[in-house]
């Protein structure tokens, strides 16, 4: 029994029906991410002015991301081409690109959560606040590589600041009151950035587990149904150009607002 | 949703023929296309770092500028990389739908939040 | 024209679809393939059925329970009271149902009955196994997909299921699961909730997909947009509300699980306190946020409830007035309004959240725009019965009680609407009243209907007249005395989720109080647990009959009801693939009585001439 309209469009929508189910997919998408963004903008609109943190993020690391994922977006577009073009060692070579960028993606993430794992806010018995990156830690004191403030507001807007002096800390555990790290619970902004980012991180596995099936194990259908196969090469790709959208407007809104 | 009604096709064939619709692909094209749309999201992205880098601007202009940058760089992503210029028109009109609805969302929760008789809160 | 009747289960018979005439070569793919892990959509859809309907009766017990603690709060339940507190333990202790336990019990029957029973029967269960027939089409268009998303249901329910035996017990704070109540209770339940409802949305999302893109893709030829049967309509619309209504309360359980899991402060607010002690949380959240999400799919979510029960009562009114539906555009376009509309009247379950007025009165004008499509839907059904020649048959009686009862559901819906009278009426038995009008007396007669009416499609047996019109009977007349004492108890000020029923507001422990509940209000109590339990019993034969049927029903041939529409052009029970070749549609849906014709039904693919015999499939 074979589902009609599975490898060539039905003639009067013009779509193959994978091609329907992927932008329904997609749609459903834009509405959990969109969930997502809302959250975002509420909770940012609804917060005391002067408490909504700047500057937290890499930039820099946020650009690099950004390039990797417009780069292996076009190779995975160049995937698809070659598959059209029946040219199967460049459909090779091309999403073994994409698989390598989605790779890179995810270190220089890994790394971004990393720092926020270590950063402190350190609420001293004497009221200062020291807030840097844990450097060594043990029975009797805590050193980091940061700063004292007076003011836990003064920790918010680090675009505003130029020149933040740090240096080395230590701190004897006695004086300290509380201590947590840049983690989800830190504030509402960390909790939306690690959320948003942790979602789109998971797409980001998911899209390179179905092209690395593709690429690998899967491309034996290339050999009995070359066009099944360029249509699936085809609908994985649109996942993943969603998933490279997603992020373009992840970057400007949480590491350039 | 009436821009969904066919016209009966003369000989609707149930297993697929082999698409007449699509048009001959050629490699070199798509890859001198895949250039440009690479080169107008670098153009994009650096854009949004200078807006977001500008001293005289306060954060609701910066955001828009930003955000207005972003949609373009979005559109030619799907536009191009997605296909989505040459798409039929039913994408179309889920994708529509779609945004009304995002919109919907966020616009309407938005004002919720904003709306309350005055002197509810402190 | 009798067809070879095959037995039911499917595949007891040994043709295949794409080879007519002959007994086929019926590779066998174990039983394993067969039944447990199909990607048949008919298989699919009994699965679903099946489910969902055990799912809908464990539901109702928890509902029986919390009536008997509502009528006498704080005696151990009878007969079930031993084996609660042996089970559950601490919060059952003597028999007696806890407040904590009651508000599990809430929790969950809610839950359970919208999410686990009515959506998969009415959406997944006849939604899988009939739409593909109607349209002509061989399956769904993701057949392995659709496996995939009975699967992903199952282990949401297995999930849900299990958190009522964790220490804690199962969610407490509503099928809503309100911000910051459900993150301050100190069990792990609502964490099995919130894990239950992320499969379960999964699960409908794939099968939303699923649907659109058969419906779209693989009508058979000639099978065009306007010749489709209503409940086709209907479940596309359906689908389309599953898809992009659930995503954000997807988004909502992601980020209220990061609260209770990782605390976090999406829906905790700056200086919140729990047992009089400030919590240890970030703050700057907004437990508004949390409502705004969930509601933005609670509403659509109720149009799920609804749409495909009146797809299906459409059905069985055409076939038994034996007469084309009355305004078949009217219902089309109607139920498009209804899909897109719904999307933009969620705040009217917040009218007491503190928002504005202008805010407010946008979604009061959009919630009465939204009541206008339902009444044409309404209208064009009633309108349908006039000059039809009725049959009263048990399909029938349920699709023929279904509108009144709806239109309670329905019109008492207009005061909940309307913002000044839901100030009063927000949060009390009224809206209790109003909503199990629409979904239980409603919705479900309508499933009731169609398993009666698809039955002798599925098995080649019609179940017993006459124990379904005592099924028909019994629900009808104690579904009305559950429920409509309700409205009075809401009238008068009585809350919902009160464990103790209200005894604390009652005029006998507070005689002097101002608008304390009357003894005649709390009297209702006794008289609803009784007509609960009476429909219970009423229901006793529906299940009976149902299984009876299977092998020992009268035996009936492809199209028992004389029906126009496609699946009843299918051999009983439709094998693998369904039609031998591709059907071709040369009309409406409904060609009843036409003038000119020998019978008085014109089914979809036959051809043109008359005097033609119809091309059935092959046998």
């Amino acid at each position: 029994m074979e589902i009609p309209y599975a490898v060539h469009p039905r003639p009067d929508t013009g779509i193959y029906n994978a091609k329907v189910g992927i932008w329904l997919f997609l749609a459903s998408e834009v509405m959990l991410f969109g969930a997502l963004f809302s959250a975002y903008v509420l909770l940012r609109v609804g917060a005391p002015a002067g408490e909504w943190p700047h500057g937290w993020l890499n930039v820099t690391l946020g650009t690099i991301n950004t390039l990797v994922l417009a780069t292996s977006a076009i190779t995975t577009l160049m995937a698809w081409v070659a598959c059209k073009t029946r040219q199967f060692g460049k459909f090779k070579f091309f999403h073994a690109c994409t698989l390598l960028l989605a790779l890179t993606f995810l270190c220089v993430k890994a790394y971004e959560y990393h720092d926020k794992w270590i950063h402190y806010e350190i609420h001293l018995t004497d009221g200062r606040i020291a807030d840097g990156h844990l450097r060594a830690s043990d029975a009797d004191s805590v050193t980091i590589e940061g700063r004292y403030v007076t003011d836990e507001t003064q920790l918010y807007d680090l675009r505003a600041q130029k020149d933040i002096k740090t240096g080395e800390i230590k701190i004897p555990r006695a004086q300290i009151k509380q201590m947590e790290n840049y983690g989800p619970w830190h504030n509402t902004y960390l909790a939306l950035y690690f959320t948003l980012t942790g979602l789109h991180a998971l797409h980001i596995l998911g899209g390179s587990i179905v092209i690395g099936y593709l690429w690998g194990p899967g491309r034996k259908l290339w050999k009995t149904d070359p066009e099944h196969f360029t249509n699936r090469v085809e609908v994985s790709g649109l996942f993943w150009h969603f998933v490279d959208l997603v992020w373009i407007f992840l970057f400007p809104v949480l590491y350039l607002t | 949703m009436s821009e969904l009604k066919t016209a009966e096709p003369a000989h609707a064939p149930f297993a697929g023929e082999p698409g007449a619709h699509e048009h001959p692909v050629d490699f070199n094209s798509y890859l001198r296309r895949c250039v440009y749309v690479f080169i107008a999201v670098v153009c994009a992205v650096s854009l949004m770092l200078v807006a977001s880098y500008l001293p005289h601007f306060g954060w609701p202009a910066k955001v828009a500028m930003i955000l207005a940058i972003a949609c373009t760089n979005a559109f030619v992503v799907a536009g191009f990389l997605m296909h989505l210029i040459s798409e039929k028109k039913m994408i179309y009109t889920l994708l529509a739908f779609t945004v009304f609805f995002f919109t919907g969302l966020m616009g309407l929760t938005v004002w919720a939040m904003q709306d309350f008789p005055a002197g509810t809160t402190h | 024209m009798e067809t070879l009747v095959h037995e039911f289960p499917p595949y007891r018979g040994h043709q295949k679809a794409h080879e007519p005439g002959g007994h086929g070569h019926h590779e066998d793919i174990g039983f394993g393939r067969k039944y447990i892990f199909s990607t048949d959509h008919k298989i699919i859809g009994i699965q679903y059925g099946f489910t969902a309907l055990c799912f809908m009766l464990f539901g109702f017990f928890l509902m029986l329970l919390m009536r008997w603690q509502i009528a006498h709060p704080g005696s151990p339940v009878p007969v079930m009271g031993p084996l609660l507190a042996k089970v559950l333990g601490q919060p059952a202790a003597n028999g007696v149902i806890s407040p904590e336990l009651y508000n599990s019990f809430g929790a969950m029957h809610g839950t359970i009955m919208v999410f686990l029973a009515i959506v998969p029967l009415a959406f997944a269960a006849f939604g899988n196994y009939v739409v593909p027939l109607m349209i002509g089409a061989p399956d769904m268009a993701f057949p392995r997909v659709n496996m995939a998303s009975y699967q992903a249901y199952v282990l949401g329910g297995i999930v849900m299921l299990v958190s009522f035996f964790i220490p804690g017990g199962a969610a407490q704070a509503g099928w809503t699961s309100y911000s910051p109540l459900a993150t301050s209770i100190p069990t792990e339940g609502q964490l099995f909730w919130i894990i239950g409802m992320v499969l379960l949305i999964t699960s409908s999302l794939l099968g939303a997909v699923n649907f659109i893109a058969t419906i779209i893709q693989l009508r058979a030829p000639g099978m065009t947009w306007m010749r489709l049967p209503f409940f086709v309509w209907a479940q596309f619309v359906t689908a389309f509300l599953l898809l992009l209504a659930f995503p954000p309360l997807e988004a909502a359980a992601v980020m209220q699980l990061m609260d209770n899991a990782l605390h976090t402060s999406f829906f905790l607010p700056t200086g919140l306190a729990v047992g009089g002690q400030l919590a240890h949380i970030s703050g700057g959240g907004s437990p508004l946020l949390w409502q705004h999400l969930f509601w933005f799919l609670g509403h659509p979510e109720v149009y799920v409830l609804i749409l495909p029960a009146m797809g299906i009562v459409c059905e069985i009114i055409a076939n038994n007035t034996r007469k084309p539906i009355w305004g078949y555009k009217s219902l089309v376009y109607s139920v498009l309004a209804i899909g897109f509309l719904s999307f933009i009247v969620w705040a009217h379950h917040m009218y007491l959240t503190g928002m504005g007025t202008k805010i407010s009165a946008f979604f009061q004008a959009t919630t009465m725009i939204i009541s206008i499509p339902s009444v044409i839907i309404l209208t064009c059904l009633f309108i349908s019965l006039w000059g039809g020649s009725i049959r009263f048959n048990t399909p029938m009686l349920f699709a023929l009680a279904f509108l009144p009862m709806f239109g309670i559901g329905g019109l008492t819906g207009l005061p909940l609407g309307f913002n000044a009278s839901d100030v009063y009426l927000h949060d009390t038995y009224y809206v209790i009243a109003h909503f199990h009008y629409v979904v239980a007396p409603g919705t479900i007669f309508a499933l009731f209907a169609g398993i009666y009416y698809w039955f002798p499609k599925m098995t080649g047996r019609k179940m017993n007249e006459f124990w379904g019109r005592v099924h028909f009977w019994g629900s009808l007349v104690f579904m009305n005395l559950v429920f409509m004492p309700m409205f009075a108890q809401g009238i008068k000020g009585m809350l919902r989720r009160m464990a103790d029923g209200g005894a604390n507001y009652s005029a006998a422990r507070v005689p002097d109080a101002i608008g304390a509940l009357p003894g005649t209000i709390m009297e209702l109590h006794s008289w609803i647990l009784w007509a609960a339990m009476a429909l219970g019993i009423a229901q006793i034969p529906f299940i009976l009959n149902l299984f009876w049927s299977i092998n020992h029903g009268e035996r009936v041939g492809d199209n028992p009801w004389h029906a126009t529409t496609l699946e009843w052009q299918a051999p009983t029970p439709p094998p693998h693939g369904n039609f031998a070749e591709p059907p071709r549609i040369h009309r409406g849906p409904y060609e009843y009585s036409v003038p000119g014709h020998a019978a008085d039904f014109t089914p979809q693919n036959e051809p043109d001439q008359p005097g033609t015999p119809a091309l059935s499939p092959a046998h």
